[in-house]
């Protein structure tokens, strides 16, 4: 749009034109600069996590050792276990997974990445911040009103969710719905800047293969999610009509189909899988190739295979409806695309696994989360293989394996790469080094436990047992002692696992107060990032980069040194 | 305004930035109509109960709805061609004009909705009726929020400032317009 700003000066393009002190109110509150917004999205999804751990900490609790007070909550009444494991699946999806990987990271990343000095729409940028922070708020306000909060599973089916004789939550399950759809608001408002940003306002010289994995990983996702989400916007309307209207969009009895809201809800939900997996995918790829000081194995493949999953992804929804009464004809198709998807992100380790073949490999800390993120994904992808195929899942479905299996896909995803990407971006987001000898013990700290927790998981759910189920002793097969033992395994590693956060919190607090100054560069990385000084002011760069190779140009032959930055012009 | 990133004065695709973003709204906004036209399609084709409900709509109202709105895209394109001949007071105009067609549409789908009431035919009365005042309702937001940012972009355009801006709030008016292409045949004209 040159010809449209007349008041800028056109080229030669100058640092940011504006250093005026900024108020408080400005800077923190309402600003506009994408690394603060990113900021906001980070520190609120880190308070969501907490949460949503708090709730799995409560319902694991009552699970372990049923009828007992949960010190911090009390009693768990059914109704209580019900909106806590809603609650929890919704907030880590939506208020973590989503804010922490795509809105932080993307925000912070891509202008800095693509060596520009912010993203294309400042305003709206915060307007889906301020979105998304008002979606927390109706959030929680569904917890204070009259009947409580919403119960009927994040997935919401109607009719549980569409009537309020079934829920029991004549409010809470509306506040619920209405705080979703805020928050796709807010990641659509956010997706278009992340789009266009990444189109438009790339450094001279980035052509579209040297932009870094971790943004097209982001803005893949961004399009999967402005893709998919619109049928289950429309849903939702629809669902909040048959609450609040009373209308039968969900009613068989009045020519509707509950199967309807399954299908736009899986049409959304089994894409938005792929939504939040593909970010850690990225943020995975820059830290293996940094810290193997190798160039990324197959840049295009991994291309192809994100453009693969993501359009293989819109046709594998229905393997969540097995037995829902769908066709088996159906079901023998959704069984095969299933299967399929699993080949292009199998590649995807490979060629990440490839990279690490040969290289001078750096166990430091992001180093060591990006390795665990591989290594326990591939545990949840194997595990899915038995899901998607339709037979099996008759027996499956429900059950806790479905549960173990998609908490070892999305707890990599959103805890695993998050630590993989904090500990790596912490220099330059806050411009000092967290320390790495805490580091490490908060990973191994988290990473024992974490499959003490779910692998336990595994075997109750090929005993039988099932989801949302709040006391097991009325049932006799699942009351057994072996069983009930595992159960108690896996809270107390539960309670192992949260203990070691502390770990992280005292070193991010310490860090950023005492840490060591962090030099512009810590990684000795290629990316454009890490050529703006740490933190980067308003404005990222003195002057804006130009870009004359890839971002993996590492142990290049004949170099003196074994990384070369994008925008080096020798 | 008095400083605009960088990063806007950019273009690597050579699309304007603004015109992108509003390329990627609108196909934000088709997913959006298309999952609701997709499931009454479904449920249309199995409830034949619903031509007896459907018969009920006024195709006559629809019709000149439709008129309505294809005449205010006309204005709309008559816009951004004197936007593009630098004529802002003139691109101002007929967007006054399109929006006023934007009011028409909303008045006479005002005046339409109060008479099915009246006669029983609320959003409650049937299914189909949900799925009509959804799905219009829905679009009439469009139309509405169409109207409000016409308002800014015209008032802008009078003093010829953003004069892009009139093509895009024109591309955004053409949306509009076509999903009640969709919505005109299948809520009245299909009985
Ligand atoms: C902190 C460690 C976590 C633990 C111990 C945990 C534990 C659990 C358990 C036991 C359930 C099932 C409760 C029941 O069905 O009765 C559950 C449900 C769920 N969890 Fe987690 N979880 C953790 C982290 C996460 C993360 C990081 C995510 C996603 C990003 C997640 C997403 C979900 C979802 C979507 C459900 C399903 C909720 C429903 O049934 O409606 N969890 N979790």
């Amino acid at each position: 749009m040159a010809e449209t700003v007349p008041s800028h000066p056109p080229a030669p393009e100058e640092g940011h034109p504006h250093h005026e002190e900024m108020s408080f109110w400005s800077k923190y509150i309402f600003p506009l600069d994408h690394k603060m917004i990113g900021m906001q999205y980070l520190f609120t999804g880190i308070a969501m996590a907490m949460v949503g751990g708090f709730f799995a900490y409560t319902f694991r609790m009552q699970l372990a050792f049923p009828g007992i007070e949960v010190p911090g909550w009390g009693l768990v009444s059914p109704a209580d276990y019900n909106a806590l494991v809603t609650n929890h699946g919704a907030i880590m999806i939506f208020w973590v997974a989503m804010p922490v990987l795509i809105a932080a990271f993307g925000n912070f990343l891509i202008p800095l990445m693509i060596g520009c000095d912010d993203m294309v729409f400042p305003r709206i940028n915060r307007l889906s911040y301020q979105i998304f922070f008002l979606s927390v708020l109706v959030l929680i306000a569904s917890f204070l009103v009259e009947g409580g909060a919403f119960g009927g599973a994040w997935t919401a089916y109607p009719p549980l969710s569409a009537k309020a004789e079934y829920s029991l939550t004549p409010l809470g399950s509306s506040l619920w719905l209405l705080a979703v759809a805020l928050e796709f608001v807010a990641f659509l408002l956010g997706g278009i800047n992340f789009i266009t940003t990444a189109m438009n306002s790339r450094a001279p010289g980035m052509k579209m293969y040297d932009i870094p994995i971790v943004v097209w990983m982001i803005v893949l996702a961004s399009i999967m999610f402005m893709l998919s989400v619109g049928p289950l916007v429309a849903g939702a309307v629809m669902l909040f009509f048959d609450q609040q209207l009373g209308t039968g969009f969900f009613d068989p009895a009045r020519g509707g189909d509950p199967v309807l809201w399954q299908h736009l809800f899986w049409f959304f939900g089994h894409p938005e899988v792929y939504v939040v997996l593909l970010p850690a995918m990225g943020i995975v790829a820059e830290i293996i190739t940094v810290f193997a000081r190798k160039k990324l194995f197959a840049y295009k493949t991994v291309l192809y295979t994100a453009f693969g999953t993501g359009i293989l992804s819109f046709t594998v929804w229905a393997h969540h409806q097995f037995v829902a009464g769908i066709d088996p004809r159906m079901a023998h198709i959704f069984t095969i695309t299933t299967l399929l998807i699993s080949v292009p992100i199998a590649e995807m380790c490979f060629v990440y696994i490839a990279t690490l073949y040969g290289g001078s490999i750096r166990l430091t800390t992001p180093m060591l989360w990006a390795l665990a993120f591989i290594a326990e994904f591939l545990i949840g992808g194997v595990t899915g293989i038995f899901l998607g195929a339709s037979g099996a899942d008759i027996y499956f479905h429900d059950s806790y394996f479905v549960l173990a299996h998609f908490h070892y896909t999305f707890f990599p995803i959103a805890i695993i790469g998050f630590y993989a990407g904090i500990t790596y971006w912490f220099p330059k987001m806050f411009g000092r080094m967290l320390d790495d000898r805490l580091g490490k013990i908060h990973f191994w700290g988290t990473i024992i436990p974490f499959n003490g927790i779910f692998l336990p998981l595994f075997i109750l759910g090929l005993a039988g047992q099932h989801r949302r189920i709040y006391n097991y002793e009325h049932f006799p097969e699942l009351a057994t002692p072996e069983l009930q033992a595992l159960r108690v395994l896996a809270t107390v590693s539960l309670l192992v696992m949260l203990g070691f956060q502390l770990v992280f919190l005292v070193n991010f607090v310490r860090s950023l107060r005492r840490g060591e100054k962090a030099p512009q560069n810590p990684w000795k990385a290629n990316t454009l990032e890490w050529q703006a000084p740490s933190p980067p002011p308003h404005g990222n760069f003195a002057t804006l980069p130009t870009v004359y190779r890839g971002p993996y140009e590492y142990s290049v032959p004949g170099r003196a040194e074994d990384y070369w930055p994008q925008n080096a012009p020798e | 305004m008095s400083s605009r990133p960088i990063a806007t004065t950019r273009s690597a695709t050579e699309i304007p930035t603004g015109k992108l973003a509003v390329w990627w709204l609108l196909g934000s906004e088709i997913v959006i109509f298309g999952g609701l036209l997709a499931s009454y399609i479904m449920y249309r084709l199995a409830h034949d109960a619903w031509h007896a409900q459907a018969a009920a709509t006024n195709t006559w109202i629809g019709a000149f709805n439709t008129l309505v709105l294809l005449t205010s895209s006309l204005t709309a394109v008559l816009a951004h061609q004197a936007a593009e001949e630098g004529n802002g007071p003139k691109a101002a105009k007929l967007l006054w004009a399109t929006i006023g067609g934007a009011a028409t549409f909303l008045i006479v789908k005002a005046f339409e909705w109060t008479m099915e009431i009246r006669h029983g035919y609320t959003i409650t009365a049937d299914t189909f009726w949900s799925f009509y005042y959804t799905a219009a309702g829905l679009h009439a937001a469009h139309v509405l929020a169409g109207a409000v940012v016409m308002v800014f972009v015209a008032r802008s355009a009078a003093r010829n400032q953003e004069l892009h801006r009139v093509e895009l709030a024109g591309i955004y008016w053409h949306f509009v317009d076509i999903v009640w292409i969709f919505l005109f045949p299948l809520l009245y004209i299909a009985k």
